[in-house]
């Protein structure tokens, strides 16, 4: 747990320090913003249903977010050559891809705090609950930890940081239309298929109309869980390579 | 002591290394010679645990390198071919962040910065972003994260790679000071870089262990092999080149006769010799009504030696 904090500690303060990593959040959050204007706050509706749209339209966040968070975090140091650092030092890969994981988490985590004027702007002019408001930013939250660990095991796969955005990306978004393909097949691959939706199924139908499902819970983490652990794989191997 | 037994390493199917077994003993500064690709820099990281060998067994200071790569870790300072900086973060920062991962309290890393900045002279660029510096302070802040620790071993892949000529003598003073505290291993495909720094000489070529030995064993090994050119001014008749061949190849001591070349209007044959036999040579010269031109004598140095050993492993492939 030692190593991981001071990896965490020096990959948060490279994200601070990064004036890309402030550029993105800025990007993120004035695009968050545009569609809270344009699309959520669209035509007289009930708050609540604002509010829900407003948790659909910020699932980019950690969508984007997500993969722009994480997919420098190894890639970068290979490409440098800063990797040998942390290889040749008494340290376990599995701290090593916690330590960065939990730092893109905590930026990911400011990043939606800074998200949270517009919820509370529903809140002072409408009629929504604080606890609907909180768990649609617990499943921002969890679906952010699962995008970070899918970009960190694509950043464990490659030196190349393009590469490892677009497999990213291109995982991440096979995931979310997991749902689309489904419909099309038989049962019961259609059900496995459905509850494996990383956007539709577990954030659409739960998490963003206020509903907290334990199911949901143990998705995310599960495959947060199954990425990170891809992750320390990747770079176990890359040492016998 | 590192004690490397029948080390090996395959990258896919093709053997990158081995099997080579080697010992190295405290207190010693090794040169790790080599061509580019002789399988110098995957020893070292092997050494360095940064690598898993295929094959084979790696002892360091009495630890297994494979079954308990942690506790060699702490033990080895590893300096890569390219330092492993963080161009974002200032040098004193990076050095604290490269002790606590080696295993250092942070108050540790704080009594031990003074020296470690006073050891490779960074003390003036402390507070600077390793980002703005040049190549040869990034070089000498990546000895200072090799040494942060102060490993019993410590590993130095071409560190005066890249470097300029003030900025090498720079280096080597260095490497010099470290050698009163470490044991040092230090790689290079330089030779009279590696001459003057080392103790001792682990020559690699093609994967395999060449030679090992001081320079002077080296050379010792190889001096039965000499080397004596002559050259004759040709006499008139038929082949000219054949008969005095001849009367060289029958002189005590000439193991070979080289085919001959023209040279300032003479034939020069290159004569490779067992012992230093010039007076032998030059009698049988005059004896066979030849005119003497030249004879030059050149005895196998260190070069001759790495040359032949090299070229040795590149015959056997």
């Amino acid at each position: 747990m030692r190593a991981t904090s001071i990896i965490y500690r020096r990959e948060l303060g490279a994200y601070l320090r990064s004036p890309f990593a402030w550029v993105m959040a800025a990007v993120l959050l004035l695009v968050n913003g545009i569609l809270f204007q344009s699309q959520a706050l669209a035509g007289e509706q009930l708050s609540a249903i604002v509010l829900e749209r407003f948790f659909y339209f910020s699932s980019f966040l950690p969508l984007f977010g997500g993969i722009l968070l994480s997919f420098r975090l190894l890639a970068e140091e290979r490409q440098n050559h800063s990797m040998v650092l942390l290889t040749t030092s008494p340290v376990r890969d599995s701290e090593i891809v916690l330590g960065k994981f939990l730092a893109a988490l905590t930026f990911f985590a400011v990043l939606l705090a800074l998200s949270f004027y517009m919820p509370l702007l529903i809140k002072v002019n409408g009629k929504i609950t604080t606890a609907q408001v909180l768990v649609g930013y617990f499943g921002l939250f969890l679906m952010g930890a699962a995008v970070l660990a899918i970009g960190l095991f694509a950043s464990a796969l490659t030196r190349s940081q393009m590469i490892a955005a677009v497999a990213g990306a291109v995982i991440t978004g096979l995931m979310c239309i997991l749902y689309i393909f489904a419909k099309k097949l038989d049962a019961p691959v259609r059900e496995v298929l459905q509850e494996l939706d990383l956007w539709w199924i577990h954030y659409q139908n739960g998490f963003m109309r206020g509903v907290l499902n334990l199911k949901d819970v143990i998705y995310y983490i599960a495959v947060t869980y199954f990425f990170l652990l891809l992750a320390v794989k990747t770079l176990e191997a890359k040492r016998w390579q | 002591m590192i004690r490397a037994s029948n080390l090996s390493k395959f990258y896919g199917g093709k053997r990158a290394l081995g099997p080579v077994s080697f010992e190295i003993n405290d207190g010693e500064t090794v040169g790790f010679l080599g061509l580019n690709g002789a399988g110098k820099t995957t020893v070292l990281r092997i050494l360095a645990c940064d690598l898993r060998p295929s094959g084979g067994t790696i002892e360091v200071g009495g630890v297994d390198a494979v079954s308990d790569p942690h506790e060699v870790r702490k033990r080895i300072g590893f300096l890569p071919e390219n330092p492993p900086l963080y161009m974002d973060m200032t040098v004193v920062d990076y050095l604290s962040f490269a002790g606590e991962l080696r295993g250092m309290a942070r108050g540790q890393v704080k009594r031990r910065l003074p020296d470690v900045l006073d050891i490779t002279d960074l003390a003036d660029v402390a507070g600077d972003v390793i980002g703005t510096l040049s190549h040869g302070y990034r070089q000498r802040v990546g000895v200072a994260q090799a040494i942060i620790h102060q490993p019993k071993f410590l590993i130095l892949d071409e560190p005066t790679r890249g470097l300029d000529p003030r900025q090498i003598v720079e280096m080597r003073n260095l490497i010099h000071d470290l050698k009163q505290n470490h044991t040092v291993l230090i790689s290079s495909h330089i030779l009279t870089e590696i001459s003057q720094t080392c103790d001792r000489l682990l020559v690699f070529g093609k994967g395999k262990l060449l030679g090992s030995g001081s320079e002077h064993e080296l050379v010792a090994s190889e001096s039965e092999i000499r080397q004596i050119t002559v050259t004759v001014r040709p006499p008139q008749g038929e082949d000219p080149k054949g008969a005095i061949r001849k009367v060289l190849a029958a002189v005590d001591g000439v193991k070979s006769v080289a085919e001959p070349y023209e040279q300032g209007g003479g034939l020069s044959f290159a004569l490779e010799t067992t012992k230093d036999c010039r007076a032998e040579v030059s009698r049988a010269v005059v004896e066979a009504t030849l005119d003497l031109i030249k004879l030059d004598y050149a005895r196998s140095e260190l070069e001759n030696t790495f040359i032949r050993l090299v070229g040795g492993a590149d015959a056997s492939n």
